[in-house]
């Protein structure tokens, strides 16, 4: 019973999210081009990087080794892929859903519920956020920058990432009231993306390095880069740790402002 | 008797300090008709959504199949069809899809829902627009793929919001006839409507709701029988002096109602009650004998009339 | 004097954009500066240790090689969405420009109008980066203020053109690929972020082809100092030539959308 104290109750009651994967792979199915060209926008900054700016940046001296910069590069990139795709998908799409095509209202009257409604849309941002995370490791892969076989597991620290940044920004989502409140969106992932420890270890930012941790991208970066080395540390705990807790929120107040928005 | 679908004891709906529904009594029974009737407002699309178990109960009590919307919601959906008052279809479907998916949310496996959408769509004659998206359609087959949808689940409800309100009156006619049809199978229509026409065509029974409240209740003859007249005398004597006139029509009929445009006459034969008032020349500018309506009997409720 | 019918048509974009332009202009100046400081001072301090960067980028600072070209690629991006989505919403969903073309005012006064409109919006985005980049030392220069038309200059011609497209489209299933294989590997490939030369041979030619490379180049040379005039007038001249060729293209595909 405790359970039910700490989540609300729209998101105990789940029970057919797989039902908004099937609406959606139906839509998507024939504009395929939108989630095909998505594969490409990692890979377009990865080749920029590897064909110029490692020439001018050099080696960089990631806990004692030098890398070349375009592999220092490389994880952040694929995380930082793995929040945008998420980011996108639970913020301007399922506004659309939402409140213009009323696509909730028509669902909640049939027997799918609030929480299958939070659950599925954000499951569906993270595989379209999963199925990029991947390609980026086969571009890795030919480009000779895997490192280790444990370079897998950061399929799993993306889809962490996915789930916490649809999480947060389906949350989000229900407090907006119009399409100009989308602008605010690229003002807090932008931040994130660049401050992320993603362009320059942490290190760089000297003693401002505590801000960057603060950052819910950064702690999925540290997680990826983990994996691309295969280097484990307990700490790592910590780091998912924290993907997952905001995960839990987000989706918690997603199901239940759809059931007092939505249920009136 | 068997026990009744859904029933209604002092149910009320609030939005903050609005009562939209005000204490309603209802029963509707397995294979029967029912229809709300009443103008913008009156409250009958927040008793549709209690009944759809979309919108919470805030206090008396509703039972749909017996259950209690607030526990058994699920359950209860699942045994329902929806028609909302505004077309909630997918507008990044195909008519096809859209009643597939919508199948899919009730659970039901693809092959079944694949070949019962055939049948529907055949029904509500759209099977040529299958693989066509929604947004093109006009109103009325819009309505009709809605109707269609709502059927996929085979529900043993079919709750009705505004069914024809909007459309033309082809599609209206050819709405009734698909609804007639279910009817004669069996099904159980519950629907909402303020055009009294369509109370008379469709509900076996029906309330009258204004303001939250129902003010009469029983079938559309009997509602007419016992608030209206047979036949309505309605005279037009030029704007503005349909008042002056209302002495000149006393004794005539029953009841005389005094609109804006015109004066109605309440009398059980309309041609001898105009004969009458010819013979003691009053003069009308125009008159017109017809049977009384359902408008006729919101008129003497509410003094106002549905459709304004 | 009555006012011109192009006019008329950029006052209906304007008046929507005035619902949000308060978001809209904060964000002009947060974003450059978000990238001035991650991508100008933080890359800015790798490269500038870099073994091989005072040569490569000829003498100049990263942060104001980068920064520059800021202005060109704002202008870019902001540009070519405008055309896309807003766009599309006059030309479908809401209908407006349909409407528009059964008053006396001509599919060509619709592409003209919009010009104005991207135009308008370019510069806001333009003076944006320019504020900002006068805080810095290294970009500190008069030459932000030509520059700032540069900027949209190199806006419009990505935005007149690809609202050629636009209006011949129903849906907007194409968008996220204009994006993504024209608008983005521009961005990437154009010399915003590192001197063209380190292309591949192949690819180097390729660059001077797209109007980013100019725009970057001309605002580039404008700010850091440094343009012949022979360099001048070639950059204005191409860029004018995307605008151009593209608002005769518009001409046409708009009065086969609007009248058809
Ligand atoms: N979600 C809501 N929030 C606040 N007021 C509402 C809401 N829905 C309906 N109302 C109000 O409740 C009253 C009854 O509305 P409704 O049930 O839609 O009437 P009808 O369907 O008979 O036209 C109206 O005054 C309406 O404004
Ligand atoms: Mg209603």
């Amino acid at each position: 019973m405790i359970t039910t104290r700490i989540l609300p109750s729209a998101l105990l009651d789940v029970r057919s999210p797989q039902r908004l994967l099937e609406r959606n792979a139906m839509v998507y199915r024939r504009s395929w081009m939108v989630i095909f060209s998505g594969f490409f926008e990692p890979l377009f900054y990865l080749l920029s990087i590897r064909i110029g700016l490692s020439a001018l940046v050099g080696d960089i001296e990631v806990g004692g080794k030098l890398i070349p910069y375009d592999e220092f590069v490389a994880p952040g990139l694929m995380a930082a892929a793995a929040m945008n795709g998420a980011v996108l998908e639970s913020t301007m799409n399922v506004f659309h859903k939402w409140r213009q095509a009323k696509l909730y209202d028509s669902i909640l009257a049939t027997p799918m519920s609030a929480g299958d409604i939070a659950i599925g849309e954000i499951g569906f941002a993270v595989i379209r956020g999963l199925m990029y995370s991947t390609a980026f490791i086969f571009t890795m892969l030919a480009l000779g920058m895997v490192k280790s076989a444990w370079i897998v597991m950061s399929v799993v620290a993306c889809a962490l990432i996915g789930f916490a940044f649809a999480s947060i920004g389906m949350a989000w989502t229900t407090y907006m009231r119009s399409w100009a409140d989308f602008e605010y969106v690229p003002a807090v992932t932008l931040p994130l993306f660049l401050f992320s420890a993603t362009f320059y270890p942490l290190s760089s930012y000297g003693s401002w390095s505590w801000v960057v941790q603060l950052s819910p991208l950064y702690h999925g970066v540290v997680l990826v880069r983990a994996s691309n080395l295969g280097e484990w540390s307990p700490s790592l705990v910590v780091h998912a740790g924290v993907l997952v807790g905001l995960s839990v929120v987000g989706m918690a107040v997603t199901a239940s402002r759809i059931k007092t928005l939505l249920l009136k | 008797m068997p026990p009744p679908l859904i029933t209604a004891r002092s149910l009320v709906k609030r939005f903050g300090d609005l009562v939209a529904v005000d204490g309603i009594d209802v029963d509707v029974q397995p294979g029967e008709a029912f229809g709300f009737l009443g103008p913008n407002g009156a409250g009958k699309t927040s008793t549709m959504r209690m009944i759809g178990c979309v919108s919470p109960v805030s206090s008396g009590r509703l039972e749909i199949f017996g259950l209690d919307p607030a526990h058994e919601g699920r359950a209860i959906r699942s045994r329902i069809g929806v028609v909302p008052q505004l077309d909630q279809l997918d507008q990044e479907l195909t008519v096809m899809e859209n009643l597939v998916i919508y199948a899919r949310y009730f659970d039901i496996p693809r092959a079944v829902a694949q070949s019962r959408a055939v049948e529907l769509l055949d029904f509500v004659q759209l099977a040529d627009r299958a693989d066509d998206k929604v947004d093109p359609l006009s109103g009325g087959q819009k309505r009709r793929v809605s109707i269609a949808r709502s059927l996929i689940s085979e529900p043993e409800l079919l709750l009705l919001d505004e069914p024809t309100t909007g459309l033309d009156p082809q599609a209206r006619h050819l709405l009734w006839d698909r609804l007639h049809q279910l009817k004669e199978r069996g099904a159980t229509l519950v629907l909402t409507t303020h055009y009294m026409d369509e109370a008379e065509q469709l509900c076996d029974r029906l309330v009258v709701m204004d303001g939250g409240r129902i003010v009469a209740e029983g079938s559309p003859r009997a509602l007419i029988t016992e608030y209206a007249t047979r036949e309505v005398l309605e005279m037009r004597f030029g704007r503005g002096r349909n008042e002056e006139r209302v002495d000149d029509v006393l004794g005539v009929g029953e009841r005389v109602e005094v609109l804006p445009d015109r004066l109605l006459v309440y009398v059980a034969d309309g041609e001898s009650a105009l004969a009458e008032l010819h013979a003691r020349s009053v003069i009308p500018e125009s008159a017109l004998v017809r049977r009384s309506s359902l408008e006729d009997v919101f008129l003497r409720l509410t003094g106002r009339t549905l459709v304004d | 004097m009555s006012t011109p019918a192009p006019l008329r048509v950029a006052y209906r974009d304007l008046a929507l954009y005035r619902g949000f332009w308060k978001a809209n202009f904060v964000a002009a100046f947060i974003q450059p500066m978000l990238y001035l400081l991650g991508i100008g001072l933080g890359v800015g301090e790798l490269v500038d240790n870099g073994p091989d960067s005072a040569e490569l980028l000829g003498g100049v600072s990263y942060f104001g090689f980068y920064s520059s070209a800021l202005l060109a690629t704002t202008a870019m991006f902001t540009s070519s969405q405008e055309a896309l989505w807003p766009t599309m919403d006059g030309f479908q969903w809401s209908n407006a420009y349909r409407a528009m073309v059964s008053t006396p005012i001509e599919p060509r006064d619709v592409a003209t109008g919009l010009t104005i409109y991207y135009a308008v919006r370019a510069t806001v985005g333009a003076i944006g980066v320019a504020v900002v980049l006068a805080l810095f030392g290294d970009t500190r220069s008069w030459g932000l203020i030509p520059a700032v038309p540069g900027a949209v200059l190199t806006g419009l011609a990505f935005a007149v053109p690809i609202a050629a497209w636009t209006s011949t489209r129903t849906t907007g299933d194409s968008f996220p690929a204009i994006l993504r294989f024209g608008v983005l590997p521009m961005f990437l490939f154009s010399g915003a972020f590192y001197p063209i030369k380190q292309l591949p041979d192949w690819l180097e030619p390729v660059a001077w082809l797209t109007p980013l490379w100019h725009g970057v180049e001309l605002c580039r040379g404008l700010v850091l100092g440094g343009l012949t005039s022979v360099e001048l007038v070639g950059h204005i001249a191409a860029l004018s030539g995307f605008v151009i060729v593209g608002w005769a293209i518009c001409t046409i595909t708009f009065r086969r959308r609007l009248q058809p």
